[in-house]
């Protein structure tokens, strides 16, 4: 099953796309990293999957094939927005009552559990929590509703490192414990780097690289060698991104399956989860689509630099 | 992570069936909770209000009874008695009190109405609210509606006290009962103009999406629509009657006159006679131009010259239908504006 599945969707607001093109299918039973630079498209995917905004082009399904906004849909998806909105004028008590209200389902006590483990006083009114309980709260109200899947839309911008790592905890906790699927955004990877498992790279309102970390990992790898003999190696491989320091070339390709014999005189490495982002951070026009359900097809996406 | 890329996900049961939606009582804490601060000014206001508009209503009663109750009624004792009681209560009892209630509704529309979306777009808590199992529209269409019958509930109790506390100065004479002043104070339009103005209040929060601009649009888009009704649509309801204007009472609400001689009609004007028609008509009029309502002085002199003076108008009895056809559309209007919101809330217009 598809938790996220679009097919050619696209948002414009006025004459701008914020979201074209984008084909992609998240499995269940991943924690997703959603990750592009500020405006790449990130946050309106999310809100287009939680039924926020209506598609201008294409579709998207949710839990399976449901339309965002049913009531399966709504039923099923704890969605955590940007700044996690929250009423500020309402005590932490009342969110609860409030969020147990509107739910079909809601943990009262491993809410509360959760909120007295963290020190959140129930008492305190939302807006007087610090911007790490404020996030808490609301990722504890979400995963009371007990979702089959959890959308975080930057969850982590406005916390600390010491806040970041706790969030962490509580939804991989979730994770392990309800086998919630997750789906987070972010325009820094590194704070999602040690937890995701898929990834969604956006660009510029377009999908640029999707698919397991591992197998993301497995078919990359890292090329130094002789910055002369670069261009000759760059037509016969995939080069998603080349850069040079004086004499010595490195090259990020990709490989299609079998590991390719490496150029003598050359040196391959594997590369890290944030190396290879940036690399196709740095190269707009690359893209690696692997897996199921794609809107475009092999070769279109061995853009080569 | 490697570990958690085989993890299953646990099969939720009630995933296959379509989900019957959740009750609507459950809406009733969330409004109340979300809402409790203007429901309790509003009580508050409302409440003053009453309490004011009952015990001044009592006096006003009391004096009025023992004015009428003077006998005879023809002696200078009672006149004088009728005319004191008339000059006591004439400007705050009778003309301000009433001013200052027409901006109830619009107060109710701006501070209940229009915050109830608008504050949600604008602090950005609707993604939130109507991410939540009970749905948007659903949350929408509940809050919208609880919090409008809540709100036309109590403005028809006032309206209600207020008919009564009104009743002597309709009954002596001195006041138009369907006069633009009270009319949307008594009976059942209080409470009608008090749902279209929150009904205004919750479309205005969704299209404008900002609290402030919001409530100020509120208040003039109600604003506006008093003053269409009162001056051009009220007197329209039903056809006209026409007399001639000296066999009118002051309860008649008059929409037109036009003088006649020998069977054709030689003037016509609408509220007061120009100078120019006084001149042209009655040269002798212009001195005793009325200052009542009834033209008596200038109807008068126009009848020495052989031209009879005609009036449309509305009479006093009319004041039931024309107060049930107001609440009518105007109930109508509130379902429309109300309807409309919901359906713009669903197609999903953020």
């Amino acid at each position: 099953m598809n938790v996220i599945e679009a097919r050619s969707l696209g948002k414009h607001y006025g004459s701008t796309w914020a979201l074209r093109e984008c084909s992609l299918a998240i499995p269940a039973g991943h924690v997703t990293a959603l990750v592009g630079p500020n405006g790449s498209g990130k946050t309106t995917l999310l809100s287009l999957a939680a039924g926020l905004a209506v598609p201008s082009a294409g579709g998207v399904t949710v839990l399976g094939g449901r339309p965002p906004g049913s009531p399966v849909a709504l039923d099923g998806i704890a969605f955590v927005a940007q700044d996690t909105p929250l009423y500020k004028n309402l005590s932490v008590a009342d969110m609860l009552h409030l969020t147990r209200n509107l739910n079909r389902r809601f943990d009262q006590a491993s809410a509360q559990a959760r909120l007295a483990e963290l020190g959140i006083p129930m008492k305190r009114k939302a807006g007087r929590l610090s911007g790490g309980q404020q996030a808490q709260l609301a990722l504890t109200l979400a995963l009371a509703r007990r979702p089959r899947l959890l959308v975080l839309d930057e969850p982590m911008a406005m916390l600390d490192p010491l806040a970041r790592h706790d969030f962490m905890a509580t939804v991989m906790a979730a994770m392990a414990d309800d086998g919630v699927s997750v789906v987070l955004s972010s325009h820094v990877l590194a704070e999602l780097e040690r937890v995701a498992d898929y990834l969604v790279l956006l660009s510029q309102g377009r999908v640029q690289v999707a698919g397991e970390v591992e197998d993301l990992l497995a078919c990359h790898r890292l090329l130094t060698g002789p910055a002369v003999e670069a261009e000759r190696y760059s037509e016969r491989m995939s080069v998603v991104h080349a850069s040079r320091g004086g004499t010595q070339a490195r090259l990020l390709v990709r490989q299609n399956g079998t590991d390719g014999p490496v150029p003598p005189g050359w040196e391959a490495h594997p590369v890290g989860l944030e190396e290879l982002t940036l690399a196709y951070l740095r190269e707009p026009g690359a893209a690696a689509l692997p897996g199921p359900a794609r809107g475009r097809d092999a070769e279109h996406s061995e853009v080569t630099t | 992570m490697t570990t958690l890329t085989t993890r299953s996900v646990p099969v939720h049961l009630e995933e296959d069936t379509s989900l019957l939606p959740l009750p609507w009582r459950r809406m009733a804490w969330v409004t109340w909770r979300q809402h409790r601060v203007a429901l309790v000014g509003l009580a508050v206001l409302l409440g003053a209000l009453a309490v004011y508009l009952w015990l001044q209503g009592r006096q006003i009663h009391h004096a009025y009874g023992i004015a009428i109750a003077c006998h005879p009624a023809s002696s200078g004792a009672c006149v004088n008695a009728v005319n004191d009681f008339t000059s006591t209560y004439n400007i705050m009892a009778r003309q301000l009190l009433p001013l200052l209630l027409q901006a109830v509704p619009a107060l109710i529309g701006a501070f209940l109405g229009a915050p109830v979306l608008a504050r949600e777009l604008e602090t950005g808590t609707f993604r939130y609210a109507w991410t939540q199992g009970f749905g948007r529209w659903r949350w929408t269409l509940a809050k919208l509606v609880s919090l409008a019958v809540l709100a036309a509930a109590a403005a028809a109790l006032i309206g209600l006290l207020f008919s009564w506390y009104y009743q002597p100065f309709i009954a002596d004479g001195q006041t138009n009962s369907l006069a633009a002043s009270t009319f949307d104070l008594r009976g059942v339009a209080f409470a009608s103009w008090t749902l279209v103005a929150f009904a205004i209040g919750g479309l205005a929060g969704l299209l404008i999406r900002r609290v402030v601009p919001a409530l100020v649009a509120t208040l003039a888009t109600y604003a506006g629509l008093v003053l269409v009704v009162a001056v051009f649509l009220r007197q329209h309801y039903l056809t006209p009657l026409i007399a001639r204007q000296q066999n009118l009472t002051v309860s008649a609400l008059v929409t037109g006159n036009w003088g006649t001689k020998g069977g054709r009609t030689v003037f016509s004007f609408t509220g007061e006679p120009s100078y120019n028609v006084l001149g042209q008509f009655c040269p002798s009029g212009v001195g005793v131009k009325p200052s009542s309502g009834l033209l008596g002085g200038f109807a008068q002199c126009l009848r020495q010259h052989g031209y009879t003076l005609w009036a449309s108008y509305q009479p006093a009895n009319r004041f039931w239908p024309f107060q049930w056809i107001e609440g009518g559309w105007l109930l109508a209007l509130s379902v429309l504006l109300i309807a409309a919101t919901v359906w713009l809330v669903r197609r999903r217009v953020t």
